[in-house]
């Protein structure tokens, strides 16, 4: 390409990518400054982040354990499934992988108003954090299902396990043995993937929680609503500190997981 | 236990939880849109009520809106960045695709830092430039998250096409932008549709973003949570859901039809 059609989309890009960090930068440095109408020459502090701490630590953890809890249901659910998937390409399965996929095209807020209505009036439930466990576990579960399919579909599973059985080992054995090790690359995106996405989710999080149940992101939109900017941005730089190398995490799995099958 | 046996137990966990807590929940509301005194002629009445029709044209407005503008923006950026090799150029691909881990809420917030009441521009431009809570706002906010997406769908599909069509148009004699209209983007066509599909879906379904900024505003995805929270109009929440939930599903289905993609509607 000619100097005058590069120059105009290395402006495009530059003007795409000021856009996208200008407000990122904007949020630390008003989570980071005394005053941030007043600007820099106010003082840098701490304040605001010690002020989030005590308003929403719980919130924080809140979100922590429930991505975990997530990723290890997402793992006892998606990674046998994914074998099964793998082992059997046939056209049921097609329909079973398109159909637990669902939750990635319909939006979360269809999908909680689904939930709330068939399980809402189960109080013991409706209150627990179980609830939101589901929901975050019905988003993210289609991506740790991918994830592990694809690395498998690429393997010749059958001949590896038919080594194996002409050497004694069962079923379970060889999917401990042979499948998990092999699927490994998958799995440790999938689960990246499942973290990242279950800490940032709110579509359906803010629909199933309770007064008593404010995960990170429903602390964000409360924070954005009720408290000052300085407030709101703080907790935002929390959530960066939290997501972005997660991010970055995921990324680099998933490329990786990619490379080896290749 | 048969090979047969264990790999059909392997689906049973999955299977189960899907039927609870997936295909139960979708047909109790699909059941509970019918539930009205309209019974099922409540998805015509969507049409026939003026304030559901202008909020469904006005959501498919700037989706459409949107579409066409990240699609331009990132097909031109992500070009670039596929074509040239330059220090700084992870770090500008980084910045790219930070907001994929955004919630919605948050690309809401970064659009009051922009334009609120003590956002940047009415810091520098005086005279009370607000558009935050403004249809542009909301605008920018499903830019924000729509930009990597399109990005990353373009960028994949760039990497595959062979420098040597370019080359041999250039040695043709070819001028750039003939380069691009009549090499690239026929090439292209296939990713960009399927990247469209993915915008316009997730901008239709977008709810964190737009309870941030769309307190006034008419989008799909605030009516459906006013008429369930605030009216307690279930019959009608659930009818527009189910309708949101198959314009989204149509759309993504196209997409990965075209490019064998999986991408989230989240936002």
């Amino acid at each position: 390409m000619k100097t005058p059609t590069k120059l105009i989309a290395l402006i495009v890009t530059l003007l795409a990518c000021a856009f996208l960090l200008i407000p990122i930068i904007q949020s630390v440095q008003a989570g980071l400054t005394v005053n941030y109408f007043r600007g820099l020459s106010s003082g840098l502090t701490l304040k605001w982040v010690g002020e989030v701490w005590e308003l929403y630590s719980g919130s924080i953890f809140l979100s922590i354990r429930l991505a975990l809890a997530c990723l290890a249901v997402t793992l006892i659910l998606g990674v046998p499934a994914a074998y099964a998937l793998a082992r059997n390409p046939g056209r049921a399965s097609r329909v079973l992988e398109e159909f637990t996929s669902l939750p990635l095209a319909i939006p979360g807020l269809a999908l909680a108003l689904a939930l709330l209505q068939l399980y809402g009036t189960y109080q013991g439930f409706r209150t627990n954090w179980s609830f939101i466990l589901v929901g975050h576990v019905l988003y993210t579960l289609p991506f740790m299902v991918r994830s592990v399919l694809s690395v498998l579909a690429t393997i010749d599973l059958r001949s590896l396990e038919e080594g194996a059985a002409s050497l004694g080992a069962r079923p379970a054995r060889r999917f401990v043995d042979i499948v998990v090790p092999n699927a490994l690359p998958g799995i440790l995106a999938g689960a990246l993937t499942v973290v990242t996405l279950s800490i940032g989710e709110f579509n359906l999080t803010w629909m199933l929680h309770t007064p008593y149940l404010k995960t990170l992101p429903v602390g964000l939109a409360d924070s954005y609503a009720s408290m000052r900017l300085e407030v709101a941005s703080a907790y935002t730089l929390v959530f960066f500190v939290m997501i972005v190398p997660l991010l970055m995490a995921m990324q680099w799995a998933s490329a990786r997981a990619q490379r080896n099958m290749q | 236990m048969t090979q047969r046996h264990f790999v059909m137990l392997c689906l049973v966990p999955l299977a189960i939880f899907t039927l609870a807590f997936l295909a139960l929940p979708l047909a109790r509301l699909i059941m509970a849109s019918s539930e009205s005194d309209a019974g099922w002629g409540i998805y015509l009445q969507i049409l026939q009520t003026p304030r559901y029709l202008s909020t469904l044209v006005q959501t498919v407005a700037v989706s459409l809106a949107v579409t066409a503008a990240a699609l331009v923006i990132s097909t031109t950026a992500g070009l670039f960045l596929v074509r040239n090799r330059f220090t700084g150029r992870n770090a500008l691909l980084s910045i790219l695709t930070l907001p994929l881990a955004f919630p919605g809420v948050v690309v809401g917030f970064m659009i009051i830092l922009l334009g609120g009441r003590q956002g940047l521009v009415n810091q520098i431009v005086p005279g009370h430039l607000v558009f935050a809570y403004s249809v542009f706002g909301l605008f920018l906010g499903y830019l924000y998250f729509s930009i990597p997406r399109v990005l990353l769908t373009v960028m994949a599909a760039a990497e595959k096409i062979d420098p040597a069509l370019e080359e041999a148009a250039r040695t043709l004699g070819a001028r750039p932008h003939r380069i691009i209209l009549d090499v690239l983007l026929p090439a292209l066509a296939p990713a960009l549709a399927a990247a469209g599909a993915i915008a316009f879906a997730t901008a239709m379904g977008a709810f964190g973003t737009a309870f941030t900024l769309a307190t006034d505003i008419d989008v799909l995805p605030m009516v459906i949570y006013t008429e369930f929270t605030l009216s307690a109009k279930i019959a009608m929440a659930s009818a527009l859901s189910v309708t949101l939930g198959l314009v989204t599903w149509i759309m993504l289905l196209m997409a990965r039809s075209i490019s064998g993609q999986t991408v989230a509607a989240g936002g």
